[in-house]
């Protein structure tokens, strides 16, 4: 029973943890991609439809990544090169997405998946209770928990992390000290839509391995509350991502419990759980300027044009 | 002094004709400077004069559009800051290139050598910082750090790549006397050590204090080379203000009226960590007197601007009193209907609305003291267009604003243009009473002495003035009565024409003899 539930919720937080990931590095930067949903239906189309034609879950987790990461770049272009609106860029990127997947998709509804198998770890998966959930598991999550503590460290002990931080806080005075900038925020806006396509991969991959259209079902929405409610920070990502994994779990249980006449805990009541908590966190962390200032990437949303 | 110069092959720093161009404006105009080794050298000139324009330039932030840059002999292209710093040019902005999320050592380590680890940033931060007298922690996060304490990391982290020349921009505008007097021992050690110093500043006390030459700038040209100690404070702002300025007709100093403005005794406590706290101001503007308010940025001037003008309303009622009324715990709107009007520092978002149109930005400061003008239908308060276009016309016309279209967004008018509808905008209400902080603040000097102009003439209509300036030559230009303000502190009023630059200079610098003279003054 107990590895079942935490199996579930792994499978659940899973691409929460990635796509917040990729959107906390992507705002680290100073670039609010709103877009999040739409890479990761985008994502999830290319890596189902990468998988199908090549018989390869692995070929299609790349195909994941890609399409993610193209659709990503149409942000940046739009957003970083044109200026756009971050917001409103954003905003449009995901009604395009869940259009467009519904499209290209939709020759594959229907069709049955091609489920990523699990990756066996000798000796680690034999420990007793959590032993064979954590080490027993998809690519996939196992690229979850590396990004983590790869990111961390990218961000607070590597130069360039720390290049990427100064341009998020005051990318004018970054330009000032001679950081490039506009490639910098590309890169991140690249890597955020590849981490989002890898969600989207996992969730037409892993989770339920098919093609349905809109299957994001509002999980990009959660990983960019994942990014606040997380303070920017990657292993509050992961703790955070687990958090709202588990409520979501708990929403499906709850719908369970009231149809078989239980007690009936409104599951409107759960899915709006990750938002209120955001909204918590949002309101500490404002109380205090210092607190905002050090934790907030204080150009976040800004367009940046130099001046010369 | 200029002849030890001479015996160098070369200038360290050699400038001919540099221009820079925005649009049709020359921000700069075909500059020559010349700078030695070891030298302390002022570029002196008003704001807008061209002075952060041409430092930009040698910094890389800027590319001129004409003209050469030699360092020691050679010509050299700046197409960016890390060519300048590897050249061995440093600066320190006067608006801080800090990231107030990231701590002391990472912000330093943005501006070295990639490859050096920060630890070793940390500690060369630590013992750099504590041998030219800037203690610094390196772990502090900017976003805790004092004003004073910030322009230390800027200075640091331009040390630690042992540049042969540093700029620094307008450095005690934000600096208490105290840390002022800090920086001058640092930088004459940085003398001591033959590194060169460009140091830009429109005081003139200080010019004359530390700097071995000066080259005067005004409208982007240069006006003066010169040594500053052979120099009168008089000769030096002749350079810096040049002559064809339209004269101010001063009001006359004997006729005053009756007291339109008391302030009796007010102490306010700093409403954030970074404020002043105003301790025990007293002062007395009467009918047709302009009492200017003298000081250093940073001693309290927005503080006593906001207490008499009401942003933020005072606990003692009788603390300050408006043709008599009691007003201190009044807000600025209810002041306005007693006949004041106020004109803050901040043109953008303060004073106007950028985003709005002229008229738009008549009618928010005064939609309450000019209601029945500008709003029909009583409680629906309906906008009478005509009205407010009107009377925004009639502003323009009378202060001379020259802007595009009938109507234009307050953001699209120059500073100067923006500056004079703002103070002409109170000026038609003729208030008895007006107090105006930093009027011509960077304002280009044909639109400042229009401005001057108007307050000279209200007062001699019979309305009392209040300027809060740190623009000496404007105070002694308009200026009836001069206080001058020291660490929240208000000295005695003298009558302007019984004080000189220098004594002025040394009321804003001696703080204690200024203070004690005060506190002699209250006990009798």
């Amino acid at each position: 029973m107990f590895e079942a539930i935490l199996l579930t919720v792994i499978t659940a937080s899973t691409p929460l943890v990635i796509a917040a990931l990729g959107e906390l590095v992507t705002e680290r930067s100073g670039v609010l991609n709103l877009g999040l949903e739409g890479m990761m239906i985008m994502g999830a189309v290319a890596a189902f439809a990468t998988a199908q034609l090549t018989g390869s879950a692995y070929l299609g987790i790349l195909g994941g990544i890609l399409g993610g990461g193209i659709f990503s770049l149409l942000f940046g272009v739009l957003t970083l090169t044109l200026v756009a609106n971050q917001v409103a860029t954003g905003l449009a990127l995901t009604i395009l997405g869940l259009g467009l997947s519904g499209q290209l998709g939709e020759s594959f509804v229907g069709m049955p998946g091609i489920r990523l198998q699990p990756i066996v770890i000798p000796l680690l998966s034999d420990i007793p209770f959590f032993g064979r959930v954590l080490f027993s598991q998809d690519l996939i999550f196992y690229m979850s928990v590396a990004l983590v503590f790869g990111i961390s460290w990218f961000l607070f002990k590597s130069r360039t992390g720390l290049k990427m931080r100064a341009i998020g806080d005051n990318h004018g005075s970054a330009h000032a000290l001679g950081i490039n900038v506009v490639r910098t925020r590309y890169l991140a806006v690249l890597f955020g839509g590849a981490c989002a396509g890898l969600a989207g991969a996992q969730l037409s991959l892993v989770y339920t391995p098919q093609w349905v259209e809109n299957m994001t079902a509002g999980r990009g929405w959660i990983a960019l509350a994942l990014v606040v409610f997380a303070s920017w920070r990657p292993l509050r990502v992961l703790a955070g991502g687990y958090l709202f994994g588990a409520v979501g779990i708990g929403q499906l249980h709850a719908q369970l419990l009231a149809q078989s006449g239980g007690i009936a805990i409104p599951s409107q009541l759960l899915s709006a759980l990750p938002y209120v908590a955001t909204i918590v966190v949002l309101i500490i962390i404002s109380h205090n300027r210092r607190t905002t200032l050090i934790n907030t990437p204080a150009s976040l949303g800004k367009p940046f044009v130099p001046d010369r | 002094m200029t002849s030890s110069e001479g015996v160098e092959a070369s200038p360290l720093l050699s400038v001919r004709g540099l221009t820079k161009l925005f649009g049709s404006f020359a921000a700069c105009n075909a500059i020559d400077l010349d700078i030695g080794h070891g030298e302390i050298h002022a570029l002196l000139g008003e704001n807008g004069a061209g002075k952060s324009t041409l430092v930009k330039m040698l910094f890389g932030v800027l590319q001129p559009t004409a003209g050469t840059v030699s360092l020691e002999g050679k010509p050299v292209v700046i197409p960016s800051p890390g060519e300048a710093r590897r050249l061995g040019v440093g600066m320190v902005f006067q608006h801080f290139s800090l990231f107030e999320a990231l701590t002391v050592a990472e912000n330093i380590a943005l501006s070295l050598d990639p490859k050096t680890p920060l630890a070793k940033i940390a500690e060369e931060t630590a013992t750099v910082s504590k041998a030219y007298g800037l203690p610094l922690d390196p772990s502090a996060h900017v976003a805790d750090l004092s004003v004073g304490e910030r322009q230390r990391i800027e200075i640091v982290r331009a040390l630690l790549q042992n540049p042969k020349l540093i700029i620094l921009d307008e450095p005690t505008s934000v600096l208490t006397p105290q840390e002022a007097e800090r920086l001058f021992e640092t930088l004459m050690r940085l003398k001591a050590e033959g590194r060169s110093v460009l140091y830009i500043s429109h005081r003139l006390e200080e010019v004359q204090r530390i700097c071995d030459r000066a080259t005067v700038l005004r409208h982007g040209k240069v006006t003066g080379d010169c040594d500053p100690r052979q120099e009168t404070p008089a000769s030096l702002a002749r350079m810096m203000v040049g002559t064809e300025v339209a004269e101010v007709q001063r009001a006359d100093a004997g006729a005053f009226g009756d007291v339109l403005v008391e302030v009796a005794d007010v102490s306010v406590a700093p409403r954030t960590p970074f404020a002043v706290s105003l301790k025990g101001i007293s002062l007395k503007v009467r009918a047709g007197e302009v009492l200017a308010i003298a000081g250093v940025a940073g001693n309290g001037q927005s503080e006593l601007f906001d207490a008499l003008s009401g942003e933020y309303p005072i606990a003692q009622d009788d603390g300050i009193r408006l043709r008599g009324k009691p007003v201190g715990r009044m807000k600025i709107n209810q002041r306005r209907l007693l006949g004041a009007g106020y004109v803050p520092e901040e043109r953008h978002g303060h004073a106007a609305v950028s985003a709005l149109s002229l008229s738009d930005n008549l009618l928010l400061a005064r939609s309450r003291s000019d209601k029945r003008a500008f709003l029909a239908g009583g409680p629906l308060s309906i906008l009478r267009r005509d009205a407010i276009l009107s009377a925004s016309r009639r502003i323009c016309s009378i202060m001379d604003v020259r802007k595009s279209g009938d109507d234009p967004a307050a953001g699209s008018l120059s500073g100067g243009n923006l500056q004079k509808f703002i103070v002409g905008r109170e000026l038609d209400r003729q208030p008895a009473v007006l107090v105006v902080n930093q009027p011509t603040w960077g304002v280009d000097a044909g639109a400042a002495s229009r401005i001057r102009q108007a307050l000279v003439d209200l007062a001699k209509a019979g309305s009392a003035v209040i300027v809060i300036s740190q623009d000496l030559d404007e105070i002694f230009e308009i200026a009836t009565t001069i206080a001058v303000i020291s660490d929240g502190r208000l000295s005695d009023p003298y009558p302007a024409g019984e004080l000189s630059l220098e004594q002025i200079g040394l009321l804003m610098g001696g703080i204690h003899e200024a203070h004690s003279g005060a506190e002699a003054a209250h006990a009798h």
